[in-house]
């Protein structure tokens, strides 16, 4: 009995290592098919409308307390635009800087450092997630979101907020290589998103993305778009870059980046 | 449980009879495999999301200069080639080859957490191993509700996974032990119902692991976060749920292995065919004697 069945288990055992094998093999050949990405983005939108259902607007991000800091927030992306126009704003403390506000707004802004500083503040000590795995606890004061889109009244057609950064991230040949990233009306109008102009009471290094960035707290790292320069909004998103709405969405990233 | 005796087997009446029992409904043979699937592609995409920053923490946040409890990585401040290596706590591994360095497709040797062939896609692409793994995760609970709310309504959860009082006392649970170590497998009458270890075993994978999967998994969410904050504080913070998912996902791949190799040695086809076609078969003695 046991000689007849130990061919028959080492033939298992091979046909399962084989079969294994070409399964791998197989989902690499699945991973290159447009058709197959399709179907798995699909789980995206299902995320979002289930996350937006549960949490609705206001669901706030956990906020920590000054013992909860850490030590060292990591610095990630971009840690220096390249580019003489930075370089000048940078060396005249962003003095010269101004935030430009517009789009499918009635009234066009133009915002000064100090204009966004005389603005309601909001402080927030939360946690910062990154795609790649790691988290870091900061404190981030800046202006609310919301307060300087009010003050920009918005058109009814406006569904996106787009943000248009300093930084050229990736040396694309079709110039999409410039950060951007944008949000839906929910999260723009979120009590807690606000546009920071410093982390841990100091103003924002140009690491973490002086002289402004963007807090969006229930999502991940990469919609946080540093070094921002300029507001838009808008009613479609196919407009900017390879048309996913953000730098790392136009390179695959789920563009709600919820989860 | 239905039964039909094997038609075809004229077997003498001293001898055992086979007996083929219908042991699993078909929508516990369906879960299994939509599980078994689901479970293959969430490890293998689990491990590709790993090694976008493959270190380990515990508490609220992790990062570079933080502590790490578990890290992959290619040292190569010594003189001569890189060293890939597995640090747990303050016990490093030479892993070369396998962890922290390994070969890529094009054969040369690179800094990778885990090696190409256990991750899905094999080359580095984080943004797509989270498609497969979030596509996978929906599919991966959806397949477990229906797998319980069935369970539930036909009495499999409670009638064939429960352990009974009578083999939950420590007798009867050290003499399953024992009969494990000996490779001793329940034949004839006994072959009916799952073992003791094997009912324990089940109800902790069902009930304890994938459940912890599920919700280790929501707690890095910082969208969940926002929803449901005490899910983060249960596992003491979003980097502690990312260690325990990595725990619990080892743990079931332990599981797997065990799974296989038992039913390998209890006889890999007819394990096999009970888990497709529902019919398993037993040796059971001629009544009429």
């Amino acid at each position: 009995m046991s000689r007849i069945q130990l061919p028959r288990r080492r033939f298992l055992a091979l046909s399962a290592a084989g079969l294994g094998g070409a399964l791998l093999a197989g989902c690499d050949r699945l991973s290159e098919t447009s058709e197959v990405q399709e179907v798995l983005s699909s789980a995206e939108s299902l995320t979002y409308r289930v996350q937006r259902l549960l949490g609705g607007r206001d669901a706030l991000a956990r906020e920590f307390t000054e013992a909860d800091l850490s030590p060292v927030f990591k610095v990630n992306g971009s840690s220096m635009p390249e580019g003489e126009d930075y370089a000048a704003l940078l060396e005249g403390n962003f003095v010269d800087w101004r935030l430009r506000v517009e789009g499918l707004v009635a009234n066009p802004l133009d915002l000064s450092l100090e204009d966004l500083r005389k603005l309601p503040q909001r402080t927030q000590i939360t946690r910062h997630d990154c795609v790649e795995g790691w988290s870091a606890i900061g404190k981030w004061r800046g202006v609310p979101l919301a307060i300087v889109l009010q003050r920009a009244s918005l058109l009814p057609t406006a569904r996106f907020v787009v943000f248009h950064c300093a930084d050229v991230y990736e040396r694309a040949l079709d110039g999409t290589g410039q950060y951007y990233e944008s949000i839906d009306l929910i999260d723009a109008f979120h009590p807690q998103t606000i546009l920071a102009h410093s982390l841990n009471d100091a103003p924002l290094s140009v690491g973490h993305g002086a002289p402004l960035r963007l807090r969006v707290e229930r999502q991940l790292g990469y919609k946080h778009a540093k070094y921002v320069m300029r507001i838009e909004l808008t009613d479609r998103l196919d407009r900017f870059g390879r048309g996913k709405g953000g730098f790392w969405p136009d390179r695959g990233y789920e563009w709600y980046a919820g989860i | 449980m239905t039964e039909t005796p094997e038609t075809g087997l004229a077997t003498p009446s001293q001898r055992p009879r086979r007996l083929a029992v219908y042991r699993h409904a078909r929508v516990t043979r369906l879960t299994h495999w939509i599980n078994f699937l689901c479970v293959s592609v969430l490890l293998f995409s689990g491990l590709q999301i790993f090694n976008a920053h493959p270190a380990l923490y515990w508490g609220q946040f992790g990062a570079d200069s933080d502590p790490s409890i578990f890290e992959l990585g290619a040292d190569e401040s010594r003189a001569g080639p890189p060293v890939g290596f597995a640090r747990i706590g303050s016990s490093t591994f030479d892993t070369t080859g396998i962890l922290g360095l390994s070969r890529n497709a094009s054969g040369g040797f690179a800094q990778r957490g885990f090696p190409a062939w256990l991750t899905l896609p094999s080359w580095r692409d984080l943004a797509m191993g989270r498609r497969w793994h979030f596509f996978f995760a929906w599919l991966f609970v959806a397949n477990l509700l229906v797998y319980v709310a069935a369970g539930l309504a036909n009495g499999h959860l409670w009638r064939d996974l429960l352990p009974s009082w009578r083999q939950l006392r420590p007798r009867s649970l050290l003499q399953d032990v024992a009969d494990h170590l000996r490779l001793k497998f329940p034949r004839g009458e006994a072959a009916r119902h799952y073992n003791p270890l094997q009912k324990l075993t089940y109800l902790g994978v069902i009930g304890v692991l994938l459940p912890a999967m599920i919700l280790t998994g929501l707690a890095m969410s910082p969208g969940m976060d926002a929803i449901l904050p005490w899910l983060v504080d249960m596992f003491g913070g979003r980097q502690s749920a990312r260690t325990i998912h990595f725990i619990a996902a080892s743990l079931i791949v332990l599981f797997v292995f065990v799974h296989v190799a038992m039913a390998l040695l209890a006889g890999p086809v007819n394990e096999l065919r009970s888990m497709i076609t529902g019919r398993f078969l037993i040796s059971v003695e001629d009544k009429h004697e």
